[in-house]
């Protein structure tokens, strides 16, 4: 069609009696309305896919766990937020709590007692027990927590 | 007489003939590398039996965080021949994966993609990826400790990947955790998303074979080359396939009921000796042996990176390798076919025995 008015000679009235010009117009306000509309249809369903960031709870401090629930040498996942944490009570009978998020590829961590280390059972993953990558894919430490005794209750805090 | 006015009266309105001629008229050729023809059909074949065991347990299934797990264990242990549905599904969906990967690599040896079948081999490919994700979101449904962790590794993977990944993995995960969010997603994205755009390709794909004819290797003579009825006889050697295929399911689901496991926990630590499937421990292994830093880069990145890079190449195999004639390059293409196949075999060796 634009080819044909191209070509003419006279080109100010197109084959369907209507001037190039205003054709253009009107495409143009077709086109627009035609994005804008479709845009209209697939905004809210892309903003309705991506999931709401649910406010994360902003405890900095939790109950791990009662002191004989962690003998010498042995670990225990406690819950610190919507994340597992993992404490553990070394030979020596120190307490130490870190994030039990394995900083490969979110696998969840334990304590190893023959090796003494913190283990990823998903890709072979340990970390000593200051939660320092040691062998396997890990790319990072642990994040690693404060740990205070009240009463028979360990509190670990983020640092 | 009755029967005649019946078809006359179709015809006029769907062109039956039309059709019944065209499937009349095709055939197969015979020759050496007739047997890989089998694998389209009969991965077509159990995707089928996916469909209708998937349909089945469907009526029993709950798709949340706290049902997930006990409806499953209610299907396997209540409902009549529950296991047998539920186990078929489960070794079907194997099964599938393992054809597939046949059927992928004949026709990448066999050259079938060469012009004018390049499209074939793209829709064809799709519907791998396709696939693939059925397997990794089906995984998840019965919401067990391995396929929580599973789905972790497997979105974190997903996650990994610079600018895209991060919106990515919480669009996959519902949130920025896997949770029941994650299984309610899966769950859509496994019974409505895949089987929809799976029919789609799979219409292009299979009408594609239908225009193009069976392709004929080029390193196989075409002079007096022996042909085939599609129907009956091939139809009828693939529908002894078929149901040599049913029979080994049902063997299958008899002799080795699929696990259910223990349900997921989030505030467990990962299993010992957890494993994904076996279509993706080549990639697990692979990951399990890079080490922490490449070249000042997270090894896992890389190696995930790498993996994408391969799967897209796969798209575009047909557009490379695109001359019959050019001996070096069907040399260089099969021996990179051979490297990849080794690869993932050894791979696999290697992530079952250790």
């Amino acid at each position: 069609m634009s080819n044909m008015l191209h070509d003419s000679p006279a080109p100010s009235i197109g084959p369907s009696g209507v001037e190039p010009g205003r054709r253009r117009f009107l495409d143009y306000l077709l086109g627009t309305s035609a994005a804008a509309t479709f845009g209209a249809i697939i905004y809210p369903i892309i903003r309705f896919m991506s999931p709401p960031h649910v406010i994360e709870s902003t405890e900095s401090s939790v109950v791990a766990a009662k002191l004989n629930e962690v003998p010498v040498n042995s670990g225990k996942i406690f819950k610190f937020g919507s994340k597992p944490g993992i404490l553990v009570r070394t030979e020596a009978g120190e307490l130490k709590a870190f994030s039990a998020v394995c900083t490969h590829l979110d696998c969840i961590v334990q304590y190893q007692a023959e090796t003494k280390n913190i283990w990823c059972a998903c890709h072979n993953g340990h970390y000593n027990l200051n939660g320092k990558n040691i062998g396997g894919p890990p790319p990072r430490p642990l994040e690693e927590f404060k740990v205070n005794t009240r009463g028979d209750e360990i509190v670990v805090s983020k640092a | 007489m009755r029967l005649k006015a019946m078809q006359d009266w179709l015809d006029e309105r769907l062109s039956i003939k039309t059709l019944s001629g065209a499937a009349r008229k095709k055939e197969v050729p015979v020759h050496r590398h007739s047997i890989w023809y089998y694998f389209g059909g009969m991965t077509l074949f159990l995707f089928v039996v996916q469909v209708v065991t998937g349909i089945l347990l469907l009526l029993y299934y709950r798709p949340s965080a706290e049902n997930a797990f006990e409806s499953v264990q209610f299907i396997v242990t209540e409902v009549q021949f529950g296991w047998l549905i539920r186990s078929v599904h489960s070794w079907s969906a194997n099964l599938m994966i393992a054809t597939l990967f046949i059927h992928l690599f004949s026709v990448f040896f066999l050259r079938a993609y060469y012009r004018p079948r390049e499209m074939t081999w793209v829709s064809g490919v799709v519907l791998f990826f396709i696939v693939i994700c059925f397997g990794f979101s089906g995984y998840l449904l019965p919401w067990n400790k391995l396929a929580f962790f599973a789905t972790k590794v497997g979105t974190e993977i997903a996650g990994v990947i610079p600018v895209i990944g991060r919106p990515m993995l919480r669009f996959l995960r519902g949130g920025d955790d896997v949770t029941g969010a994650t299984l309610t997603r899966f769950f859509g994205f496994h019974v409505a998303v895949l089987p929809a755009t799976a029919t789609v390709f799979l219409a292009i794909h299979v009408l594609l074979v239908q225009l193009h004819g069976m392709s004929v290797p080029p390193s196989v003579q075409k002079q007096n080359l022996r042909k085939m009825k599609f129907i009956p006889n091939f139809l009828l050697r693939d529908l002894i396939g078929w149901i040599l295929a049913i029979g080994v399911l049902a063997a299958l689901a008899a002799l080795f009921p699929w696990e259910l496991g223990e349900k997921a926990d989030p505030f467990a630590p990962a299993p010992a000796g957890i494993k994904p499937e076996w279509y993706f421990l080549f990639m697990f292994q692979t990951l399990k042996l890079l080490p922490a830093k490449i070249l000042g880069m997270d090894g896992e990145v890389l190696g995930i990176m790498a993996f994408n890079f391969v799967a897209l190449l796969l798209f575009i195999v047909p557009f490379v390798d695109r001359e019959p004639g050019n001996q070096r390059r069907r040399l260089v293409f099969n021996i990179i076919g051979v490297v990849a196949l080794a690869y993932i075999v050894v791979m696999t060796i290697v992530g079952y025995v250790t």
